[in-house]
């Protein structure tokens, strides 16, 4: 609810002298006809708690990637005698797109600081065909596998993870699609009021790192 | 010696309160986004499951009366004892502690308006629903019969699929409510507590929620994940932890264990705060080793997230891990001997009130060290080896999730009610509830130790006939037991309409939410409440006033 930015001020100075000194604090009690409640308004803590929940979900990948590791290392043979070879040239290619994408979503990040609102909408529609095309690619490459989700247990964690990953890019994209549109309101972000683009710009970044952990682990490796 | 007099911050709302947003009944069964109807939310939702746990403990119980099996078939049996440790777990020690004690006293505490943020807060309380309703409707569909714990290949072969999957989904939508909870949690007590109040100045419950949040954060994903290996396993017909299809069984056994026993920290780590919030008020003694007990709460954060495996010494665990996890496990007694002794040294000597909060709050610090002591022998590896799966286990584990988590809720339960409510709970009856309580607990569970080494195995309906009479026992206690919550429940219910009125402090305690009305105001207090003195200055020659309002003793 809403407060005088005075009165908060206030509040706050009040309660540091009285920390230093109870008696000091206490000779300026509020008068009682202040009636209102006043609210002590709290710093932007979005980011914060995003950050945080994001290290919740980078938990869920480190959980499964230490899972796909074990049955690797276990496994008299990696993968599974029979298991056709995986194409490494379009998923590298993949990787190039996605991980520039999280230089492109930067710049938006950057534009809004200089309250450029037509520069973002630009990157983040630049952000979101980079994004399209890193999941169509994903979408043909299950199309050519010749294995199935069932075919062993390589075949399954591949799919499992890919399709989890896969899964919060398309999240990403509504993100950054929702964002994108709110910002063709007039005012929606401004140079001191932009949470949604950095958040979509964070979300963005962690979905990219999770990939080159992914793409190491599953072609590479 | 100066005595000054302090403005009670709620003493306005007394004189106005029309000029209050005022709570209407119907904002609790609403999204609302008051901490505190979202702290009573989740109290009540949980003790409704707390109450359908029971009544499956005592089916089984009742079961476990005679040793054929008499009362239900075999997979019935199976179910019951699956979904009793499931919902007490998932919908009543992790949910109530958490959500509820949490969300009600945290902001309170650190003397914030709410928590950092509400909506989310909200959102986390609406997915217990879904999740209950799911493994609530599991039941009629043959719910899960593969124990809390789901390992396959035991959990792949049920003829209950559909039912193992609501179990699974279930779990999944709760860990979710747990994360986003805990995500709120800690962003409120690191960002939100009122100007003046550090880290060091913060009642031991924050601490130890800060904790438990830490915890929830880096586990729960990890079952999340394992989670959904399994529902691939169970519906698309993949073969992670199938071995038949080349998977491996230990991998799940790892994923679950990794959230599992920190899941046990997140069930008593808030129940320790509470017990040090407890303790000092009603001993009217400052709390000892304030520090040490704050800097134990981390430390069991830490070392019980590399505790896990010792839930695998007989799964193939090789030696080297199985001492690796051995030690660790054995090092977590050190910090919760440190809170043991500090509360021991808190009540020594003080003017102590045996209300039934404190009643509640000594009987937990009794049986959580016999629990702990037993856990201390499950984690030698030979006695583990030996008693693994069998009724020693389940007296241990009761001990520490009965014996400690429920006795700290029902202390809690005691002491803030008449916050919470703003009306006293009748003496009389919480203390047949405790006798009740503590005698059927121990009847019932302290004769399992000797059941399991006697080598009785946990999970089953049948059993060798030389067991009979201490089963009996056991079967008696937990008819006591499901009796006592009766005048709890009465008592409860009773006084919410009926109790004498609660002054702001009647207890006269220093924690912040002791500052404000009883039941408290929309948005907490009125003015800004203030820091007078740190959360456990008792017996400094402090009084109150008629609201229970402190009276600084300013030594001059």
């Amino acid at each position: 609810m809403q407060t005088s930015p005075a009165i908060t001020t206030d509040l706050i100075a009040d309660s540091v002298t009285e920390e230093l000194n109870p008696a000091i604090a206490h000779s300026n009690t509020h008068s009682p006809a202040q009636s209102h409640p006043a609210h002590a308004e709290h710093p932007d803590l979005r980011r914060f708690g995003l950050l945080v929940f994001l290290f919740s979900e980078g938990m869920l990948f480190v959980g499964l990637f230490v899972a796909y590791l074990t049955f690797r290392s276990v496994a008299t043979s990696w993968p599974p005698e029979g298991t056709p070879k995986l194409e490494v040239l379009l998923p590298a290619v993949n990787t190039v797109i996605l991980v520039s994408s999280s230089f492109v979503i930067h710049q938006a990040d950057i534009a809004i600081k200089k309250d450029n609102i037509k520069a973002v909408r630009w990157w983040f529609a630049a952000t979101f065909i980079m994004g399209a095309v890193f999941l169509a690619g994903q979408i043909y490459e299950y199309q050519h596998l010749e294995f199935g989700l069932t075919t062993n247990l390589f075949a399954s964690t591949f799919y499992v993870l890919t399709g989890f990953h896969g899964f919060h890019v398309f999240v990403g994209l509504m993100i950054i699609a929702s964002v994108g549109l709110r910002s063709l309101k007039p005012g929606a972000f401004l140079e001191g009021k932009h949470y949604g683009i950095e958040a979509a710009s964070i979300y963005w970044h962690f979905v990219d790192v999770i990939w080159v952990v992914l793409f190491l682990m599953l072609y590479i490796l | 010696m100066t005595q000054t007099q302090i403005q009670p911050i709620s003493a306005a709302s007394n004189q106005n309160p029309s000029e209050h947003p005022e709570r209407h009944w119907r904002d609790y069964f609403t999204f609302c986004v008051d901490h505190k109807v979202i702290g009573i939310q989740y109290l009540v939702t949980t003790f409704f499951f707390y109450l359908v746990g029971g009544v499956l403990a005592s089916i089984v119980r009742g079961e476990l009366a005679t040793p054929d099996q008499d009362l239900l078939p075999p997979g019935v049996y199976n179910q019951m004892f699956t979904m009793h440790g499931t919902i007490m777990i998932f919908l009543w020690i992790v949910p109530a502690v958490t959500g509820g004690f949490g969300n009600y006293l945290i902001p309170l505490m650190i003397g914030a308006r709410d928590m950092a943020f509400p909506k989310l807060n909200a959102i986390a309380f609406w997915l217990i629903i879904p999740g209950a309703l799911m493994l609530m409707g599991s039941f009629f569909v043959g719910s899960s019969e593969s124990g809390w714990t789901a390992y396959p290949p035991l959990s792949l072969i049920t003829e209950f699929k559909v039912g193992q999957a609501l179990w699974i989904f279930s779990i999944i939508v709760l860990g979710t409510s747990s994360i986003l909870a805990a995500v709120n949690f800690v962003v409120t007590i690191w960002a939100m507590r009122m100007p003046g109040m550090g880290l060091f100045q913060m009642p031991l419950f924050c601490w130890s929620m800060l904790a438990t949040s830490c915890l929830v954060i880096v586990a729960t994903p990890v079952l999340a994940g394992a989670m959904t290996l399994l529902a691939f396993d169970l519906l698309a017909g993949t073969s992670f932890f199938n071995p038949t299809g080349g998977g491996n069984p230990v991998v799940y056994q790892h994923l679950f264990w990794f959230y599992s026993h920190p899941a046990v920290y997140v069930m008593i780590l808030p129940v320790f705060g509470m017990i040090s919030e407890i303790l000092p008020v009603h001993s009217r003694k400052p709390i000892f080793g304030y520090k040490a007990i704050a800097y134990s709460s981390m430390f069991i954060c830490v070392l019980g997230l590399v505790v896990w495996a010792h839930h695998m010494f007989t799964s193939g665990t090789p030696d080297w891990l199985r001492v690796f996890f051995m030690i660790a496990t054995l090092l977590i007694a050190v910090p919760t001997g440190i809170k043991v002794f500090s509360w021991v040294a808190t009540i020594w000597g003080g003017k102590l009130r045996l209300n039934s909060a404190m009643l509640f709050a000594l009987g937990f610090v009794s049986m959580f060290v016999v629990g702990g002591l037993s856990g201390v022998t499950l984690a030698s590896v030979p006695i583990d080896i030996h008693v693994h799966d069998t009724y020693y286990v389940v007296a241990h584990f009761h001990y520490v999730l009965f014996g400690g988590s429920v006795f700290g809720i029902y202390a809690g339960f005691y002491h803030w009610y008449p916050k919470i409510v703003g009306r006293m709970l009748n003496e009389f009856w919480g203390k047949v509830h405790f006798v009740l309580t503590f005698v059927g607990f121990n009847l019932c569970f302290f004769p399992m130790h000797i059941l399991g080494l006697q080598g009785m195995p946990r999970r089953v309906a049948q059993y060798d006939p030389q067991f009979a009479t201490i089963n009996q026992i056991c079967s008696f206690g937990a008819f006591i037991l499901a009796i006592s919550t009766f005048p709890f429940l009465f008592n409860a219910v009773w006084c919410w309409f009926k109790g004498e009125k609660a002054i702001a402090n009647p207890w006269h305690a220093l924690t912040l939410e002791w500052t404000t009305a009883s039941p408290p105001i929309v948005e907490n207090w009125e003015n800004e409440p203030e820091l007078l003195t740190d959360p456990y200055d008792y017996g400094m020659g402090h009084t109150y006033d008629q609201q229970g309002h402190v009276i600084l003793a300013n030594a001059s």
